[in-house]
């Protein structure tokens, strides 16, 4: 997402290495940097999750707050998205530059999430047609290291593992307004169920190739590529193009496939991570410090 | 294909930190001492007849003068000083490049060599085909030939060992963690070359002939596997040692190299945090030995 300057020679490396399947850094076309995430350092949200992808840095908190439903949909609850690009993230990003870009992802994100596939927004509502929960999804991007859609997706797919939704009772029906009790204890929560939330995959295209997880320079080099939620079940809920290049429909059904599939894999494995860590217990939080 | 760890089982990059006694470290604000007749030096102000440091480094002495270094700030340029620039901006009769300091270095059109080494007053024509040499983006290692009144560095690439960079691939560090040496340009045994500017920014490329046309021609050909395996793990190499703040010099890197090599990790294994400690770890071990 940041425009930084290379020469041609650096440019015809990178082409050079990204044709022999041998990045700058010894990756593969379709290898990850390492991935840190840590869930839990947001006390006061419900949910909160940070995940580090290289330089990339992003943290992501959920809020949950009782609503009426849309008209339109009585029985669901919703996720209402926000992303905050920091200005701290890059200079690119001061004042209101960001502001494309938090909207663009906002959008994509906010896409993602429609089909019935991903999440049973059933499970948010309360009271049928008058009271559901609303999730309030807020992103924060701390740092840009390039692939800010795969970090965001993967932040807000951990925050909302960790989503503790407290359990409501419907007390006394008061003619026409309900009652609705919170249970006195703070740990009984329910949790929603995020095995098919979608992550996002991006491909960049360079030359007759696309690769996984781009750095800044390798998005440089590119003018192509594009952005995959690829949800639990192997599906693609949605797709969207970047970049200013064209593609040619063959490329673009071959990079859908190999976006799938690399989509499974890391849902797969970050369903593991997550999973180990509620094994793990209340461990010391590390947070910010390191 | 993809790594996920949680931020617990990440190991710590400063377990590798020597631990050796303390220096003198001051964050802003510290106290460095109460005596008066002490000079102040870069990184210190004065209140009340008592000497504050205004940066987190370590303190150093000079006789009489006292200031504080700090452990990671912009390059700040000396005299002779090897630095790695890209260009920002073509002016008249100048380039603008980018060295990671405060102010963006200065290379002068009668400061760089002219093609086939003539030897002549600039003029008009040579100033309008600037662009022709070097337009912006293009890398150029450059000497520091002297320092204007607002701290700006003026560069020079008079020597056919300077000049536009080919390919190859930089990596930005921190300009402290770079070793003042007698040579910065480097042939290393294992394929490659790597030039170390005194401003952070290292240069690894495949190894320079010495019939190169002082960097006019920019060799576009694609480069050997065996080199690109090479340049690629010398770069993780130098993002390890930086990343566990150990100086980098040519003796560091081999040594990171040939860990790499004996304990034999994958050049993608080389990004793990894992890794980078063991690495570090060995090459402390290695300069241990070789200094008994």
């Amino acid at each position: 997402m940041a425009e930084i300057l290379l020469s041609e020679a650096e440019k015809a490396f990178i082409h050079h290495g990204v044709q022999d399947d041998l990045r700058c850094d010894g990756r593969t076309r379709l290898d990850y940097r390492p991935i840190i995430l840590e869930t839990g350092l947001v006390s006061n949200a419900s949910g909160s999750s940070r995940l580090r992808l290289a330089n990339s840095d992003v943290l992501v908190g959920v809020k949950v707050e009782l609503a009426s439903p849309l008209s339109e949909k009585p029985l669901e609850g919703r996720l209402e998205f926000f992303v905050d690009c920091s200005a701290n993230a890059t200079p690119e990003f001061e004042g209101r530059g960001g502001e494309d870009l938090a909207n663009e992802i906002c959008r994509f994100l906010q896409m993602s999430y429609m089909s019935g596939d991903t999440i049973n927004l059933a499970e948010l509502s309360v009271l049928t047609g008058q009271q559901c929960w609303v999730l309030y999804v807020d992103i924060l991007i701390l740092e840009c290291g390039g692939n800010l859609y795969d970090t965001v997706s993967l932040a807000v797919k951990s925050a909302l593992y960790t989503t503790q939704i407290p359990s409501i009772k419907v007390a006394t029906m008061d003619g026409d307004q309900p009652e609705l009790e919170l249970s006195e204890d703070p740990y009984d929560t329910k949790r929603l169920n995020t095995q098919n939330v979608p992550c996002l995959v991006t491909l960049m295209k360079i030359g007759n190739h696309y690769l996984v997880d781009p750095t800044p320079e390798e998005e440089c080099c590119s003018s192509s590529g594009v952005v995959v939620a690829v949800s639990g079940t192997k599906k693609i809920t949605a797709v969207r193009k970047i970049g200013s290049g064209s593609l040619h429909p063959e490329s673009l059904v071959s990079m859908l496939k190999t976006a799938s599939e690399v989509g499974t894999v890391v849902n797969k494995i970050l369903m593991t991570k997550l999973l180990e860590e509620e094994r793990a217990g209340k461990t010391q939080k590390v947070g910010f410090m390191r | 294909m993809v790594d996920i760890r949680l931020a617990s089982e990440v190991p710590l990059f400063d377990i590798v930190a020597d631990s050796t006694e303390p220096k003198h470290l001051v964050t802003p604000g510290s106290l460095i001492t109460k005596e008066t007749g002490f000079m102040r030096g870069h990184g210190t102000y004065m209140q009340e007849d008592c000497l504050y440091a205004s940066v987190a480094g370590v303190v150093e002495r000079v006789n009489q003068l006292i200031s504080v270094r700090p452990l990671k700030s912009r390059y700040h340029g000396e005299i002779g000083d090897v630095v790695i620039g890209r260009i920002t901006e073509v002016s008249q009769k100048r380039w603008k490049l980018d060295t990671n300091a405060r102010l963006d270095s200065v290379l002068l059109l009668q400061s760089v060599n002219l093609p086939g080494g003539e030897l002549r007053r600039r003029s008009a024509e040579d100033e309008l085909s600037m662009r022709q040499y070097l337009k912006e983006g293009d890398l150029v290692s450059a000497e520091v030939q002297n320092i204007f009144n607002d701290g700006a560095l003026s560069l020079h690439t008079r020597s056919m060992k300077y000049g536009k960079l080919s390919q190859g691939c930089l990596v930005k560090v921190s300009p402290s963690l770079i070793r003042r040496q007698k040579t910065h340009f480097h042939n290393l045994p294992c394929g490659a070359s790597i030039i170390m500017g005194n401003n952070g920014f290292v240069w690894i490329c495949p190894t320079l002939h010495e019939d190169t046309a002082g960097g006019f021609v920019q060799n576009l050909e694609t480069v050997p596997q065996a080199d690109r395996q090479a340049i690629s793990r010398l770069r993780n190499c130098v993002a390890a040692l930086a990343q566990c703040k150990m100086m980098i010099y040519d003796t560091s890197i081999m040594h990171a190299y040939d860990a790499s090599i004996n304990a034999g990790f994958e050049i993608k294994d080389l990004l793990l945090p894992d890794r980078i400690t063991e690495i570090a770890l060995m090459v402390r071990k290695q300069f241990e030995m070789e200094k008994e």
